[in-house]
């Protein structure tokens, strides 16, 4: 055999063939011929209708972190690939869109941002099929509270119902223990997650400021026009303050619709979803001194990983990320992580990787600012929850304080012992 | 249900009055609306699901104008008279070529332009919600107090309006030439052509005045909240059930059965609070048991 130095012209051969081979695939080979080597993720959202904006800044924020992936070289020369699709938030599409990903395309993965209906059908899709999982936009606390729902092969990176629910309640006795609230109503969207953060906020505020009274409960329809009649009982009975739990344009509406009535200057409002920017900016005359907790907003965590996630989205988009951006970002992180660091897509692998992991995050409020995926529900917790009051321009939000993991976890426990789920 | 609550608020002047206003406000804004849908019905005999989608449109249009000229009276009947313009070709290109086609038909027709409008303006003004044109600056005055109860004085404008409208409509249909002209191509338009008049222009200008309707009551909500696509789809629905209980084709039974649904709206959430779009399909169903064409519809 021919011999070049110590080498054999069989072995140069060989390895030449595959250095060139390896080089052709990763680079310059058409994409599309290179698509099946990419690793895929399934992303079912909602990107048309009322939320289609929302849908879309999670998109934003996966392509953000995606993209970075891949411009540092991917895993050896692997890609991600998203594949965002619409579930147009009806659960049945979610499904059927979620079982393409899982058949059609192959996917390595999903990342269900889903309100909490379709949340639930896309649960007892991967159950079946055994993908992995990562739940980025359902509050509600069942789906991963309640052990006849969980899964091992899925994992929520959103907030949790319960979380929100003890965190809102601790401010709001707070601000009881200030200015002596007594008489409480309550206006929330007439569905379950409406249903779900009413009964939370009053079970965990009758733990920090029991002796309230409850003097009426609004139940507007989603995306209902007018909210007349809902204000008007407020207008009457006169509360001291009012819980929400109305979202987006119904929110705007609502808040627009009662300051003609002047009902904010004598009644305190607590809208756990109004500090999100694409509802603040939309109220008409956004009232100073509104009590909300804060979704996302740059202002919240004071810290300058928080500040420059919000400046790197807002330099790509020409806008700031959303409540979902910011859970979005934190599930792919780990996914990313968990995927450089076993060195494939295998699962079994990412899910045991991903179980009771900490991780430093721009959201964290655990040692270090980090978050954790508990091990015993794969839910996450040490993120960031705070709540403060408005401003009516930008930063939006002033005097806002962090809620208490510690007071969260032990007041959970109670609920889920209430619940049966312990 | 809480009765007793609703006998303390009839008593009470301050409960009386504040739901009264209430009703009546939101009774008279949904009269813009089911108005035109009535008429549209009544003379064209065409189920135009596709309203809402004009109500809308009168919300974006009122938005564009407002946000170019920030005037408000202009911003509103901008969107109005849009939304006329609009109606007129959606009628002239699509609607009367399904005029003699069965229901379904019209039916899939109307349903087709919902989705392709809710897309479309999703397309222009983009798919977040838009904060709404907002309350002129002459009514961001502070509530007036009538024994107590509170009435924001732009509600009181809306209640104006929209009862100077129904004035006007009743003039048009009961004491000019086109009102007659379009009650007698309700009833028979074979025989009007046989007079040699041309009913295609008396249809177009029915359709374009309801969809001016639509537009106006569009443009009015926008005042009061967010605009977003889809908007038109639940206020469809009440207007249907305002439809019924009037009578088809009837827009003075429009006007009352308005009231009716407003009223019952505002005082269902004092008394039933869970339970006020439950009252509103209860009147429809006993109206539909008891006078089958409606409080002021025709026997056919």
């Amino acid at each position: 055999m021919k011999r070049i130095g110590k080498y054999s012209r069989r072995k140069i051969l060989k390895t030449t063939s595959a250095a060139a081979a390896a080089l052709t695939l990763n680079s310059s080979f058409p994409a599309i011929l290179r698509a099946d080597n990419n690793i895929k993720i399934g992303v079912p959202t909602i990107l048309s209708g009322r939320v289609a904006q929302l849908g879309i800044s999670v998109s934003n924020a996966l392509k953000m972190a995606v993209n970075n992936f891949n411009d540092e070289g991917g895993l050896d020369g692997r890609n991600i690939e998203l594949i965002v699709r619409d579930s147009r938030a009806k659960p049945d599409e979610a499904a059927r869109v979620c079982r393409n990903f899982i058949n059609s395309d192959n996917v390595d993965a999903i990342i269900n941002a889903e309100a909490s209906g379709a949340s639930f059908a896309v649960q007892e899709v991967v159950r079946e099929s055994g993908t992995l999982c990562l739940h980025t936009v359902s509050e509600t606390s069942r789906l991963t509270a309640d052990p006849s729902i969980r899964t091992w092969n899925a994992f929520r990176f959103s907030r949790q119902g319960i979380h929100d629910a003890v965190g809102s309640a601790r401010y709001a006795a707070s601000v009881i223990k200030e200015k002596g609230l007594k008489k409480w109503m309550s206006v929330n969207p007439d569905y379950a997650y409406g249903r779900d953060s009413d009964d939370t906020f009053f079970w965990a505020l009758e733990r920090f400021a029991p002796g309230f009274e409850i003097l009426g409960k609004g139940w507007p329809k989603i995306f209902q026009p007018d909210y007349t009649e809902v204000i008007t009982q407020i207008a009457r009975e006169k509360p001291d303050a009012i819980y929400t739990s109305l979202w987006g344009g119904d929110l705007v509406s609502f808040i627009d619709q009662a300051s003609l009535y002047g009902i904010f200057k004598n009644t305190q409002l607590f809208a756990i979803n109004l500090a999100d920017y694409t509802t603040m900016s939309a109220v008409k005359n956004l009232p100073k001194g509104l009590h909300s907790a804060t979704r996302y907003v740059a202002a919240w965590p004071n810290t300058e990983s928080n500040r420059n996630y919000d400046q790197s989205y807002t330099n790509l988009y020409g806008d700031h990320p959303t409540n979902w951006s910011w859970e979005a970002s934190v599930g792919i992180d780990y996914l990313i992580s968990a995927i450089k660091e076993i060195g494939n897509t295998d699962n079994n692998k990412i899910a045991e990787y991903i179980k009771g992991k900490q991780k430093e995050s721009f959201m964290g409020v655990g040692e270090g600012n980090t978050v954790t995926i508990r091990e015993n529900d794969q839910t996450i917790v040490d993120y960031s929850i705070g709540w403060g009051t408005t401003l009516p321009k930008e930063p939006y939000m002033d005097n806002i304080q962090a809620a208490d993991w510690n007071t969260i976890a032990e007041l959970e426990k109670e609920w889920l012992a209430d619940k049966g789920w312990l | 249900m809480e009765i007793f609550a609703l006998f303390d608020c009839i008593i009470t002047p301050a409960c009386l009055i504040s739901q009264t206003a209430g009703g009546l406000k939101i009774g008279m804004l949904l009269f813009l609306v089911a108005s035109g849908l009535t008429l549209v019905f009544g003379v064209l005999g065409v189920i135009n699901f596709a309203h809402g989608a004009l109500y809308m449109l009168g919300a974006y249009f009122s938005w564009q104008v407002m946000s170019i000229t920030s005037h408000f009276g202009l911003a509103v009947i901008s969107g109005a008279i849009g939304v006329g313009i609009f109606g007129l070709l959606f009628e002239r290109l699509l609607i009367n070529k399904v005029y003699n086609a069965d229901l379904l038909v019209q039916i899939l027709l109307c349903y087709s332009v919902i989705l392709i409008l809710d897309d479309l303006v999703m397309i222009i003004w983009g798919d977040e919600f838009l904060s709404g044109i907002g309350v002129p600056e002459i009514f961001q005055v502070p509530p007036i107090f009538i024994f107590d109860a509170i009435i924001p004085p732009f509600h009181i404008a809306i209640i104006l309006i929209s009862m100077i409208v129904a004035f006007l409509l009743w003039i048009i249909m009961t004491k000019t030439k086109f009102g007659k002209l379009v009650r007698a191509t309700a009833i028979n338009p074979k025989m009007l052509e046989a007079l040699g008049v041309n009913t295609n222009v008396i249809k177009a200008g029915v359709f374009m005045l309801g969809s001016f309707l639509a537009g106006l009551g569009g443009a009015l909500a926008a005042s009061l909240g967010s605009v977003v696509s889809g908007m038109g789809n639940s206020i469809i629905i009440e207007s249907f059930i305002v439809t019924v209980i009037g009578g088809m084709g009837s827009i003075s039974g429009a006007f009352l059965a308005s009231i009716i649904i407003g009223m019952a709206r505002s005082f269902g959430a004092v008394a039933m609070p869970l339970f006020t779009d439950g009252i509103m399909f209860l009147i429809m169903v006993l109206v539909l048991v008891i006078k089958p064409e409606g409080l002021m519809g025709k026997k056919k």
